[in-house]
């Protein structure tokens, strides 16, 4: 590993003090479970590291009723996982988050981690997406506000500029009609990247479908948001006998539109063949959940 | 703790068969064990490797002047450190190696043959710094294609890697280049007449890759080249002697000159037999003026450049009768031996259909070079690509016959008198005996329970070797007793002998103290491979402690003042008329007056393994992934010394069966850079892939070994990926034909087949 | 440029002190400087959890950890895990069900395992499964570790009833 500075912040405006000023080439800690294997690696041009992990503000994971939740930049998997709130209100988020790594990940990687590492194949990605969730970015010059969905420019890309940082992640309250899940394809049960990851959400209303999400994760260069894919299940029923087929050819679809890679991990035609098979079931998981939901309540 | 899984005719030995604790697991459990990246010695420093970025080049230049000139570098080696040797080739564990390619293999001399290979080696104060240094040196490269594909590098217009190369072919060297190192064939019978009397023919290609043996702890190794030009090695290795031996060679040093510390070995498998490191380290410490050198892998290094077992390209035809009796095999196995000859395709050809009678057959088996690292052994080497193959086609001459797969089995299942399909005559084996336990077994009348469920079934085999092994011992003042041993305790086999000498002593597991030394301090003793240690050591320790017991006799008379064929020894005590003395008492009457023994032992021969597996699978059929929902293997182990470690080496062969089966492979780029250099990518099976592991210990104990033990560590990896695709095909219905079955490969299959 | 750290930190309820580059791994740290060899290096990539602490009361692979991050933290290592006069009885659960063989990745296993039934003191099969799944071993194909989980979950629970 090259070696470079290492800088422990202990506040937002410390950090956007710092970004503004130094003209080196810094990257944030936060977990680092990406970040330092990529530094052993030979990334060789970091010359600073700040470690934002002690920065109160962005430990914050908050619920607010108009709102809804934020999670800061900082806050672990496990935090996150581990949380009563978050776990009964948001089982999609909990769907992805909970499989980045296994428990020795879990304690230190971050969301906003996950999200700055840009990787096609973040699992937390496509399940932001779906919960329409904005990333909440500062700078010395003030706040943007971001749709997940534009977050990603290119793998290992995205739109911070220099001096601004990830603060953390808004996700909107969810009303009793919504639902939403993640599913991932990997070849073993942990420990290994997704070789295709979809996440789903659907509101229903009075038993039909009235807005349905799609995004996918490592089927393209940047995790894809599909926001036309209601269209065919607009109105329909839960119990419609042509749901089956309808979501059969929303997968069919969707595995057309995608542009992935061969690698180790997988063939772009398996890849392909993964997106309408988790296609169809993560949206039925998500309209599931959204269902039964509306039972409980 | 589970006794029911042992099928023992009848219990007759009081420590045999219990399961103790083991006398170095205090020391493992509390981080205290010290394994081979452990040790920190004075004055250490630290080496680092050059490795080729390319799979397959020239080298026309190294300059090291700008990382020798590095504050804090003390030395850098190339391969011109090395001392020129000739093309002999010498016995390393149970392969053979021409030591001039060992040499290459450790710092490459003119050639790089894989991405990976050593080609300078730095020693530095601190790691840091060597690793810098590593990248101040400059070396030119002529690049050269790879030949990736063992059946490409068959072809007549395939890149030569090494220029001298002639393929021996049954003995005779074909004057041409090649990439072919062997040719060997076995042939009895007449298979023609054989295959045209056949109701059944069925002919099928098989396609393996290479897979890792994947021990967690990487290779390290610390080496000392003291003033006075004593060499002292610590490292962990499956075999001290051996690991002295190929130093020895290919630094043209003499043997005595050469001292072996053995730490803990943090798994093995077959691949910590070859030295990498070793005389680099050395090299490195002798340049720096005697100071002590570390080197440890990376897992990347690891991965990269040291032994994988062979890829393989395997066609078999099988004919058979409809009552099921196999008639005739024909068949053709290459393995890749990766960057130098040695695959161990010789023990695939033979065990292709050990475990059947056959008196026609012709099988040509290749030994062929590639650009990727030089394969190294992977318990029970050479098979598990092999009975893929065969296991693969008995299943589905089975289903075809409409014949219970244990049945057809039954049928041609070899037994005691019978030949093996090279010649040699079987003794006292335990295949029909695991047969029959299965019929009777309730995983086999199991009911699978959904629609993608299926269960499969193969057999194993591997030889098991005997070799060289010797033990020492003192009885201490308190009547307790010190084992000293050369083998690598790479899974419990202290407590194995312990255990072994305790039986024989007739003293309690609690009194025995085995410790495992260094090569200066006890005889030769080959290493920890080929299922022998708890065979051959274990039976020396057997003949250590009738000879300890002798030596005891004598002063048991001197005591009593009698003849020692007065004297009998009987569970603890030397008694004589009426007089009696318990081993304690008289231990402590000897005090500072010990009675010590060695004993060194070479058994012409072990008893072969054999195993069979069932498994219970199911199959995403959309997403072609597959999950292990039971499974269970029987085993012939002779004797289960110490049950525990028995299943526990049959659990881990499985799993890393299961693997292989299922997940690992590795994988090339067009350039030959291995892509999956990480345990990320390089998937093995982890805890949450798994069901517990059944195991069924059938005891058909070795006439000839004095407590029947056979060895048990290689059969269990041997047939798993058969049984999984069997279980596959009935799951599914579609046979696939090439390992691993992930769900990438199955999706292809079953998308040509669309 | 002299980038070096002064680091305070506490080792097994032990204040410890010591200097390291910010580039250094707590790994490497534990391992070279402090001469804790009993945490184990396996892949140095956080894919193998050989090299297993608890940090803060949280599981984390020590290899993916900068050793500068842990001024002020309370580390537990495999040495800090015995008591005055007794294994743990994790410890004594893994000697008992043999659940291991070479013992590299024992280490990394108990103190895995010590986290699990620290949060969760009377895990599933599946869940023993799913938490150790960041460890790997080589020898024992896991059946002999899950049983002695198991055990000594069972052990724990059965003394907290008396």
């Amino acid at each position: 590993m090259q070696n470079f500075d290492y800088i422990r912040v202990k506040s937002k405006d410390e950090l956007s003090e710092l970004l503004d000023k130094q003209n080196k080439e810094i990257k944030l800690l936060s977990g680092g479970t990406d970040l330092i294997p990529q530094l052993r690696e030979g990334k060789k041009d970091i010359e600073i590291i700040v470690d934002v992990k002690n920065i109160n503000e962005m430990n914050e994971l908050s619920f607010d009723n108009t709102l809804g939740l934020y999670i800061g930049a900082a806050v672990s998997c496990l935090n996150i996982c581990q949380d009563v709130k978050v776990k009964t209100m948001y089982p999609g988020l909990i769907d992805a988050i909970s499989l980045i790594g296994g428990v020795q990940i879990q304690g230190r990687a971050s969301v906003g981690g996950n999200l700055c590492n840009s990787s096609p194949a973040a699992d937390s990605i496509p399940a932001l997406i779906v919960h329409k969730s904005i990333c909440i970015i500062e700078s010395k010059d003030g706040i943007r506000e971001v749709p997940v969905e534009q977050f990603c420019t290119g793998p290992g890309k995205n739109v911070l500029n220099k001096n601004e940082f990830l603060a953390g992640i808004r996700v909107p309250k969810v009303d009793p009609e919504f639902g939403a899940a993640y599913l991932r394809f990997i070849p073993r049960n942990e420990m290994d990247i997704a070789v295709v990851g979809v996440g789903a959400s659907v509101e229903i209303k009075e038993g039909h479908i009235t807005t349905a999400r799609l995004a996918l994760g490592a089927v393209d260069a940047t995790p894809r948001y599909f926001d036309d894919v209601f269209e065919p299940l607009l109105g329909m029923a839960i119990n419609d006998e042509n749901l089956d087929r309808i979501l059969d050819d929303i997968g069919q679809s969707i595995s057309t539109r995608i542009n992935p890679i061969t690698d180790m991990r997988g063939s772009a035609e398996q890849r392909k063949h993964l997106s309408k098979v988790l296609t169809k079931r993560t949206l039925l998981k998500a309209i599931e959940r959204a269902s039964n939901q509306q039972e409980v309540n | 703790m589970q006794e029911s899984n042992l099928v023992r005719e009848k219990k007759k030995f009081q420590v045999i068969g219990t399961r103790p604790k083991r006398p170095d697991g205090t020391d493992k459990v509390t981080g205290r064990a010290l394994y081979g990246g452990d040790i920190n010695l004075p004055s250490m420093i630290y080496g680092e490797i050059l490795r080729s970025p390319h799979a397959h080049a020239k080298i026309i230049s190294i300059d090291y002047q700008e990382a020798l000139a590095i504050e804090g570098v003390k030395a850098v080696i190339t391969a011109e450190d090395f001392p020129s040797l000739e093309d002999v080739t010498k016995k390393v564990g149970e392969g053979a190696v021409n030591i001039r390619y060992r040499s290459n293999n450790i710092l490459a001399k003119e050639k790089v043959l894989y991405q990976g290979h050593p080609i300078a080696a730095v020693a530095a104060k601190d790691k840091n710094i060597a690793r810098l240094a590593i990248e101040k040196i400059i070396v030119k490269y002529e690049i050269l294609s790879p030949v990736l594909d063992v059946r490409e590098a068959m072809k007549e217009d395939a890149p030569i890697l090494l220029e001298e190369l002639r393929t021996v072919s049954m003995g005779e060297k074909i004057d041409k280049p090649t990439n072919i190192a062997k040719h060997i064939q076995l042939k009895r019978g007449n298979i023609e007449d054989s295959f045209a009397e056949s109701d059944i023919i069925i002919e099928r290609e098989f396609y393996t890759s290479m897979v890792h043996q994947g021990y967690i702890e990487p290779q390290s190794v610390t080496a000392l080249y003291n003033n006075d030009g004593d060499i002292s090695v610590w490292t962990s290795t499956q075999g001290a002697f051996i690991a002295q031996q190929q130093i020895s060679d290919v630094l043209n040093i003499p043997l005595s000159k050469i001292n072996v510390i053995p730490m803990e070995i943090g798994g093995g498998f077959g691949g910590k037999v070859s030295v990498y490191l070793d005389p680099v380290a050395i090299l490195l410490s002798k340049k720096s003026g005697s100071l002590p050198v570390k080197i440890t892998m990376s897992r990347k290094d690891v991965l990269m450049a040291t032994g994988p077992t062979s890829g393989s390209y395997i066609k078999v035809k099988l004919g058979a009768k409809n009552n099921g009796i196999f008639t005739a095999v024909h068949a053709y196995l290459a393995y890749e031996a990766g960057a130098y000859p040695g695959s161990p395709v010789g023990g695939g050809a033979v065990s292709l259909f050990a475990p059947y009678k056959l008196d026609h057959l012709l099988i040509d088996a290749y030994d062929v070079v590639v650009n990727k690292p030089k394969s190294e052994p992977y318990r029970a080497p050479g098979t598990t690509n092999a009975i893929f193959a065969s296991e693969s086609i008995i299943d589905e001459i089975a289903v075809k016959l409409k014949i219970d797969p244990i049945e057809l089995r039954l049928i041609n299942a070899v037994k005691e008198g019978d030949r093996r399909i090279d010649g040699p005559t079987y003794g006292r084996i335990g295949l029909i005996e695991i047969l029959e336990e299965i019929k009777a077994h309730p995983h086999y009348h199991s009911k699978l329970r959904g629609k993608y469920q299926g269960r499969g079934i193969a057999t194993g085999f591997w030889f098991n070797y005997a070799g060289k092994s010797s033990v020492y011992a003192s009885i201490n003042g308190d009547g307790t007793v010190n084992l000293i041993e050369g083998s690598t305790d790479i899974g419990g086999s202290r407590a194995s002998m312990a255990m072994q000498l305790a039986e024989t002593m007739e003293l309690p597991y609690e009194s025995i103290i085995p410790k495992v030394v260094d090569t200066n301090s006890i005889g030769y003793t080959e290493g920890t491979y080929g299922s022998r240690t708890t065979y051959s050591t274990g039976w020396a320790t057997h003949n250590l402690g009738n000879e300890l017991i002798r030596l005891m006799k004598e002063k048991a008379a001197a005591h009593f003042e009698t003849e020692i064929g007065n004297i009998v020894y009987s569970k603890g005590n030397f008694t004589s008329s009426d007089k009696e003395i318990s081993f304690i008492d008289l231990a402590k009457l000897m005090k500072g007056n010990p009675v010590t023994a060695s004993s060194s032992i070479h058994p012409k021969r072990a008893s072969p393994g054999f195993g069979t597996h069932i498994v219970d699978v199911e199959v995403d059929p959309e997403t072609y992934k597959v999950t292990i929902l039971r499974y269970t293997a029987f085993q012939d182990v002779g004797t289960a010394i110490h049950p525990s470690y028995v299943e526990g080496q049959i659990q881990g062969g499985v799993v890393q069966g299961i693997g292989w089966a299922l997940n690992e492979e590795y994988i090339y780029d067009d350039t030959g850079n291995l892509v999956n250099h990480t345990l990320l990518d390089y998937r093995m099976p982890t805890s949450y892939d798994l069901p517990m592991i059944d195991t069924v210990l059938i005891e058909v104990p070795d006439p000839d070994h004095p407590f029947g033990v056979k060895g048990v560590g290689e059969v269990p990896i041997v047939p798993p990926a058969a049984a999984i695709a069997n279980a596959i095909n009935d799951a599914i219905g579609h046979r696939l034909n090439r390992l691993p079955m992930s769900p990438k490969n199955i999706f292809e299959s079953i998308n040509q087949v669309k | 440029m002299n980038m070096k750290k002064f680091i305070q930190t506490s080792i097994n309820n032990e204040r410890v002190e010591f200097i390291c580059e910010p580039r250094d791994s707590l790994l490497s740290i534990l391992r070279e400087n402090l001469r804790l060899t009993g945490t184990k290096e396996g892949c140095n990539n956080g894919n193998c959890g050989a090299c297993n602490v608890i940090i803060d009361g949280v599981l984390v692979n020590s290899c993916l950890v900068l050793a500068v991050e842990v001024e002020g933290k309370k580390i537990e290592t495999i040495e800090g895990l015995a008591g005055k006069d007794d294994l743990h009885p994790i410890q004594n659960a893994f000697l008992e069900e043999a659940a291991l063989q070479c013992g590299i990745c024992t280490p990394g296993f108990i103190i895995a395992t010590k986290n699990l039934l620290d949060i969760n003191p009377n895990p599933t099969e599946q869940e023993i499964r799913k938490s150790l799944a960041g460890n790997l071993c080589r020898c024992t194909g896991y059946d002999k570790i899950v049983r002695a989980v198991i055990d000594v979950a069972k052990i724990s629970n059965n003394k907290g009833d008396e």
